[in-house]
């Protein structure tokens, strides 16, 4: 099992926010994970890449066999876990081929590869930015700085595609996407497919999940998962909205 | 402050070393902390060469009078509230004596690709590490300023202390008082230098912490060209005293580029004064790189004698440990159509302190002024320090001039992306850092300088975030 999530708990300024959450992710899968605003799917991501604002309390996370919550952030990307942030950050004055220079040859030493240099860096990282129809000049500017919604989100995308993470955890990197975009990222993400990498989507549509076919959906609620099934839920999901989930798990 | 404090930019300029200074009968008693220097300046000015002009010595003696007139500067003043001068005033530093350095001690700072050099170390001339002439066009001297002393005849023939003068500055008038030697450099008119020209201060002293009081005197004619990079260092781990004047005239015109770094050893006081008087049409763009040192104060002036000066006055200063940085820059627009540029940045860990006082006049005749000022400083940890103060005084009507002024930490958020994607903790408080200083370091357009302050900022750096993540296991 590449990932293994079991019982869950989590803490942000003093708010209880996961309440005991458990999900198995084999390598091969992709996951999607709804639910409504606030039942915590940022949260679950965030305290999977190690957040410092966000406390375990109790549960355990195994990767690749490893105790996941042991480690450092940056340990954990190493490792090859990468999240696609909901909300990427802008860094001022920090180039996004520098950094992703920095981010690469960080991973490839842990992995004991051979730094790549500046030219071997760029023919990488061209025909990447060719599939995902980037323009060439982007990896000129600032790292997400004046960039649109969208185009933060493709950056997001790009770095998982040159990173090349064993599971990639993307937070709504559908949202604020024309349909264009969304079909351009989800290639991006579904050229990562392959029988060592698992994806957990998250979303809250189920437009992204007909590009990016999910093996298992879960809903999110209340910090649990409160259903899982196959990719039909999707479908029920946005037919129906929340609301019944929400009054099942109430009942249970 | 009110209009009828400020001189009128129509007055005199500033007196020279010729005019008369007070009489000694109207100072008063000198303060105690002087005691020390007067006993110093005594015993110097006795074992100085005979063979040195009269007015010389006179304009030293005048220099000491007014500064005992002055004294040492207390924090009751408000130029000097945040600096506390007590540890340079109440020590008892003996003038450094001459001292041998090979061309591999002073390495470290020196450029590959700047070959006209003039070495000083301890204040003395070392002409065997020094290149003066090489490639030097016509109509350029460049050499030290003692031997052209010694020739001149009356204190009118040299414009020493002109632009630099003793009566407003304690420190001003403590260096003129010592002056022996220094650096100058003067530029015919219409003449361009094309190669960049370093002159090296370097402080070795023996086993006691001693003193010097380094010059450099620069005169670029109407329409000439040059670039300084000017450079006090001294041998780490040791202490003492930099006491530095540097005086700048721009002719019509004329453009001088003046990068000034400070490397001094971190147990090390560095006061240094830069005066620059720029005539019509002059342009004058400077950097300082205030990187270490125990207690660094700069007060950097530019003065706008004439119409259209383009001034830009850049700087970035690191602050480590208990150390102390205060930048006091003075731009005084006098003339109508001139434009300032004004970057200062700082970067503040341990439980350090800084200072930013930026001064900026806009006199009545000043009209279509352009003046921006920005200041920025990164608190690296909860105990640095800094004081900030953007000061304004415009008595034109037509003008633009701006400010602004942002302290912040590093973002906890970007810290946190950048370790998202395998940047280690430290590393990522490192690019950080680089890319809030960055644009400072690429404004120096001299290749081999450039990438010598980027390598010194990343090993100042690297110490001190090493020494942040063992105490505090860092912010984030
Ligand atoms: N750092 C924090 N401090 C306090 N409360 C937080 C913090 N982060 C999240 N929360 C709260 O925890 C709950 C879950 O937030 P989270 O961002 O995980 O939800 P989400 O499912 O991703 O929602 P959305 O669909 O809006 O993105 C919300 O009520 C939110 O306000
Ligand atoms: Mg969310």
């Amino acid at each position: 099992m590449l990932l293994s999530i079991n019982d869950l708990r989590v803490k942000a300024e003093g708010k209880d926010i996961l309440q005991g959450l458990s999900l198995n992710v084999n390598a091969g899968e992709v996951h999607a994970i709804m639910g409504p605003n606030g039942s915590g799917k940022s949260t679950l991501a965030r305290a999977l890449s190690g957040h410092p604002g966000y406390e375990v309390t109790e549960g355990t996370v195994t990767f690749k066999g490893q105790d996941l919550l042991a480690m450092d952030p940056e340990v954990r990307a190493r490792e090859g876990v990468f999240m696609a942030f909901q909300y990427p950050v802008e860094i001022a004055g920090v180039n996004n081929a520098y950094f992703l220079k920095a981010a690469l040859n960080a991973v490839r030493r842990h992995r004991g590869q051979p730094e790549l240099d500046a030219m071997e860096f760029l023919t990488l990282v061209k025909s990447t930015m060719k599939r995902l129809e980037m323009d060439a000049a982007f990896l000129n500017r600032p790292v997400n700085e004046g960039f649109s919604g969208g185009e933060k989100k493709r950056n997001e995308i790009f770095q998982m595609a040159v990173l090349e993470p064993a599971l990639a955890v993307l937070d709504e990197t559908d949202s604020g996407l024309d349909i264009d975009a969304l079909r351009v990222v989800a290639d991006g993400v579904n050229a990562m497919r392959s029988p060592e990498r698992a994806t957990i989507v998250v979303t809250h549509y189920q437009r992204l999940l007909t590009y990016i076919v999910p093996d298992f959906v879960h809903v999110l609620a209340d910090g649990r998962i409160v259903r899982s099934a196959g990719k039909e839920l999707a479908e029920e999901l946005e037919a129906k909205g929340y609301g019944w989930i929400e009054g099942e798990a109430a009942r249970a | 402050m009110s209009g009828a404090d400020m001189p009128h930019a129509s007055e005199s300029p500033a007196t020279s070393l010729a005019a008369a200074s007070p009489g000694r009968a109207e100072r008063p008693a000198p303060i105690g902390q002087t005691t020390a220097y007067a006993a110093e300046w005594e015993r110097t000015e006795a074992a100085r060469a005979a063979g040195q002009p009269a007015w010389l010595r006179a304009a030293r003696r005048q220099a000491f009078d007014r500064f005992l007139d002055l004294g040492f500067p207390g924090t009751r003043l408000e130029e000097w509230r945040f600096t506390n001068v007590a540890p340079i005033a109440e020590s008892r530093f003996p003038l450094a004596e001459p001292a041998h350095l090979t061309a591999a001690d002073i390495e470290p700072w020196t450029f590959a690709d700047v070959a006209i050099r003039l070495v000083f170390v301890n204040g003395y001339y070392a002409p065997a590490l020094s290149t003066p002439a090489a490639s030097l066009p016509h109509g350029v001297s460049l050499g030290p300023l003692g031997p052209a002393l010694h020739h001149l005849a009356t204190a009118g023939d040299t414009s020493l202390a002109r632009v630099a003068p003793v009566d407003g500055h304690a420190f001003t008038a403590l260096n003129t008082a010592f002056l022996a030697d220094g650096a100058s450099l003067t530029i015919a008119p219409h003449v361009a230098i094309e190669q960049p020209i370093q002159v090296l201060f370097v402080s070795s002293p023996d086993q006691r912490a001693t003193m010097s009081h380094p010059r450099l005197l620069v005169e670029a004619g109407a329409d000439s060209q040059a670039r300084i990079v000017e450079v006090y260092a001294g041998t780490p781990g040791t202490m003492y005293f930099t006491n530095a004047v540097t005086e700048v005239s721009l002719g019509e015109h004329a453009v001088v580029e003046h990068c000034r770094i400070q490397l001094e050893s971190d147990a090390a006081f560095h006061v240094g004064v830069v005066q620059v008087e720029a005539a019509r049409s002059s342009a004058f763009r400077a950097q300082t790189f205030a990187l270490s040192g125990a207690l660094l104060r700069n007060d950097i002036t530019v003065r706008m004698a004439g119409e259209g000066v383009d001034c830009v006055l850049n700087g970035l200063y690191l602050a480590m440990a208990q150390q102390l940085v205060d930048n006091h820059t003075t731009i005084d627009h006098a003339m109508p159509h001139g434009t300032s540029l004004e970057i200062f940045k700082g970067v503040l860990g341990g439980r350090s302190r800084g200072v930013f006082n930026g001064k900026i006049i806009v006199r009545q005749d000043a009209q279509q002024t352009d003046a921006k000022q920005t200041n920025r400083a990164l608190l690296l940890t909860d105990q640095a320090m800094i004081d900030t103060k953007p000061q304004l005084e415009i008595f034109a009507n037509d003008v633009k001039c701006t400010h602004g002024a942002a302290i912040g930490q590093l973002d906890d958020d970007a810290i946190f992306y950048l370790r998202s994607r395998g940047l280690g903790a430290q590393e990522a408080r490192a690019v950080l850092i680089h890319a809030f200083a960055g644009d400072l370091v690429d404004g120096v357009r001299i290749p081999g300088v450039q990438t010598r302050l980027r390598d010194i900022l990343s090993e100042r750096l690297t110490r001190e975030l090493s020494r942040l993540g063992e105490t505090a296991g860092g912010r984030a």
